[in-house]
């Protein structure tokens, strides 16, 4: 489903004393199947933003559209539950999504919720559970009863239990050992690859934003402040600098490599060991040299 | 030698009487002012730790003493006003109606004088950068500035122990560089050992020491170059190691023979200039 944002502004408790503008004004528009990664520092308006994804927030002016889904302040989609059923949402902490007595309940909620039948259910939690790394023996035990990290895993698999043509994902990493981080990402891309799924990944890793997305978004103080090819927007570090976020690791290596060596690797996504492979081949091009 | 803070003789510990052991025999010893990192794969017992160090949870087995006094039921209240913790989610802990209240709360349980509060509130949420939000109600708050205002409220007690359970996990690497520089200078300032639970590999190179939890066991302790070091073992146990000991290794597999462990881009940068000037 195509995503579109048409000067969309949010405010929380408009009228009141406490009124807070946290989306200004925010176009861009995103063709089914992209893979999207928001970023931006804490407050810029990120989990406002993706929370209109499925209309659990609505625009104060402005327009979202999902597919055939159209919201705005005056509009709401007459189905929601079906705008749900093909949108999914990881939230940014896992405990506001589990409620159910028992993991397997946990799961199964939104499948049943959009009437699909419990085979088809056991199915697909057979299917996802290895993905998530939660072992079959967990499932009859209390989603609250769980290490950070088991619950994270618990609500992804809810989420992808459903599966939705639109996978929303607020910094879905938080909380993961390093091999579930790597793992969770993987698995969402091959998603992403496999179902063409479309993908909106809301990140404080840099890494991850530059490895797996076509496209990113920066926000700063609810405003869009940049949108691009992640190789073009981390090339510019002042740029970024100025709402305060980094450089990607490894491109901040492959620059102060190009200080102290003169030689520049550029950074095309390449993986490490191409790196490696790059940086040898330049050093024993100088020693040939000499 | 520095005074023990915190000891774990030979802890066992599960949550039902009938379910598995979470915790098995383990023993470390936590010093004043000391910072150290507990690091392990989801589940390892690492939450469960830090709440047996506050008393929140009692071993069945083995005995936790903090200051030297033995955590139990009569010396938790004791105890607690020495320890401040920081959850995996701050929800769970917040209590003001507004920011500000919610940092008062610890101090006035402590009898703070009220104007060395309204001191302290000023500082610590200054110094987590969030003055701005002083007003607001902490369940309005995004997640990572919930996560900021969590850690300016057990700050604002200046706790002897400070334990931070993935306290940053929300943060961007730069705010989260610049809360643990907060958080040690406090510690270099006052006596204040802390102990951080926590995934990011950054985070735990700031540590004086790293204790490694694999199945609720102790699976190693040391510095975090010691540590590091033992990489084949620690993808086995679902941990990483940062990217300067990846593209170290990934160079030696493409024979560029680096000896030293480097542990930052300097490091590795120094050993590369070492290597090529030997070409
Ligand atoms: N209240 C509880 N009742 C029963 N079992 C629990 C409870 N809390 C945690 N556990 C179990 O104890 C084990 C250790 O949990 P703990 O929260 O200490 O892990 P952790 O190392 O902090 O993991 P994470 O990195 O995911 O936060 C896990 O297997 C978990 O499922
Ligand atoms: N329920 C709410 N009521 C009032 N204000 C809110 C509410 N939720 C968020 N805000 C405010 O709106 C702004 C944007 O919040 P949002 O949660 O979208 O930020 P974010 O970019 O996701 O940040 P983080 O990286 O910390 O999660 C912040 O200033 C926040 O304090
Ligand atoms: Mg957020
Ligand atoms: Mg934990």
């Amino acid at each position: 489903m195509d995503i579109s944002f048409k000067n969309v502004s949010y405010t929380y408790q408009p009228n009141s004393p406490f009124a807070h503008q946290a989306l200004d004004d925010v176009s861009f528009s995103i063709p089914s199947g992209t893979y999207v990664a928001v970023i931006g520092h804490t407050g810029s308006g990120k989990s406002t933003l993706i929370q209109h994804l499925n209309g659990l927030l609505r625009p104060t002016t402005g327009t979202v559209t999902i597919g055939d889904f159209v919201m705005s302040r005056t509009d709401k989609p007459k189905d929601m539950k079906a705008l749900r059923s093909r949108v999914g949402v990881v939230f940014q902490y896992p405990e506001h999504q589990l409620f159910e007595e028992t993991i397997a309940k946990d799961i199964a909620f939104g499948p049943k919720n959009f009437g699909v039948s419990d085979d088809v259910i056991k199915q697909r939690i057979d299917d996802i559970l290895p993905t998530v790394g939660i072992h079959h023996d967990m499932l009859e035990r209390s989603p609250f009863e769980l290490s950070g990290g088991q619950m994270r895993r618990v609500a992804i698999a809810g989420v992808l239990a459903i599966k939705p043509e639109v996978l929303v994902l607020d910094e879905p990493t938080a909380g993961l050992d390093p091999r579930g981080q790597r793992d969770v990402m993987d698995m969402f891309y091959s998603l992403h690859k496999k179902e063409k799924m479309t993908t909106v990944l809301v990140t404080h890793n840099m890494e991850d934003a530059v490895k797996y997305a076509d496209h990113i978004i920066i926000l700063n103080q609810g405003k869009k402040y940049l949108e691009g090819k992640p190789e073009t927007i981390f090339s510019d570090e002042d740029t970024l600098q100025q709402v305060q976020l980094d450089v990607p690791e490894v491109i901040q290596f492959l620059w102060k490599y190009e200080q102290k060596f003169g030689h520049s690797i550029p950074y095309n996504r390449q993986s490490i060991t191409d790196i490696a492979q790059a940086i040898k081949e330049h050093i024993k091009e100088v020693g040939n040299d000499e | 030698m520095r005074q023990k803070l915190v000891e774990f003789r030979n802890v066992s510990f599960r949550y039902d009487d009938d379910g598995p052991w979470i915790l098995n025999d383990c023993s470390f010893t936590i010093y004043e002012n000391q910072s150290v990192a507990i690091i392990g794969h989801n589940g390892s017992g690492k939450s469960t730790i830090a709440k047996l160090m506050n008393g929140l949870l009692f071993p069945q087995k083995g005995q936790i003493l903090i200051d030297g006094k033995e955590v139990n039921a009569q010396t938790i209240w004791d105890i607690r006003k020495d320890v401040g913790m920081v959850f995996q989610n701050p929800d769970n802990q917040f209590v003001g109606t507004t920011v500000q209240d919610d940092v008062a709360f610890g101090m006035e349980n402590r009898g703070i004088a009220r104007e060395e509060m309204m001191k302290r509130i000023e500082d610590t949420l200054t110094a987590v950068g969030m003055q701005h939000k002083r007003l607001s109600e902490p369940h309005r708050l995004s997640g990572g500035q919930k996560q900021r205002v969590a850690i300016a409220s057990v700050l604002a007690i200046s706790p002897k122990l400070l334990i931070l359970d993935e306290a940053t996990a929300m943060l961007d690497p730069k705010g989260r560089q610049s809360i643990m520089k907060t958080v040690s200078h406090l510690h270099e300032q006052d006596v204040m050992s802390l102990v951080s639970i926590t995934h990011d590999l950054e985070e735990v190179m700031m540590a004086e020491w790293v204790i490694v939890m694999n199945q609720g066991e102790i699976w190693a302790e040391g510095t975090p170059r010691d540590i590091f070091t033992r990489k084949d073992a620690f993808h086995k146990i679902g941990l990483d190691i940062p990217f300067v000991g990846k593209l170290t290794e990934a160079l030696r597999r493409a024979d560029v023979s680096i000896t030293e462990e480097p542990l930052n881009h300097e490091e590795l940068l120094e050993a590369l200039w070492t290597f090529h000037s030997k070409t």
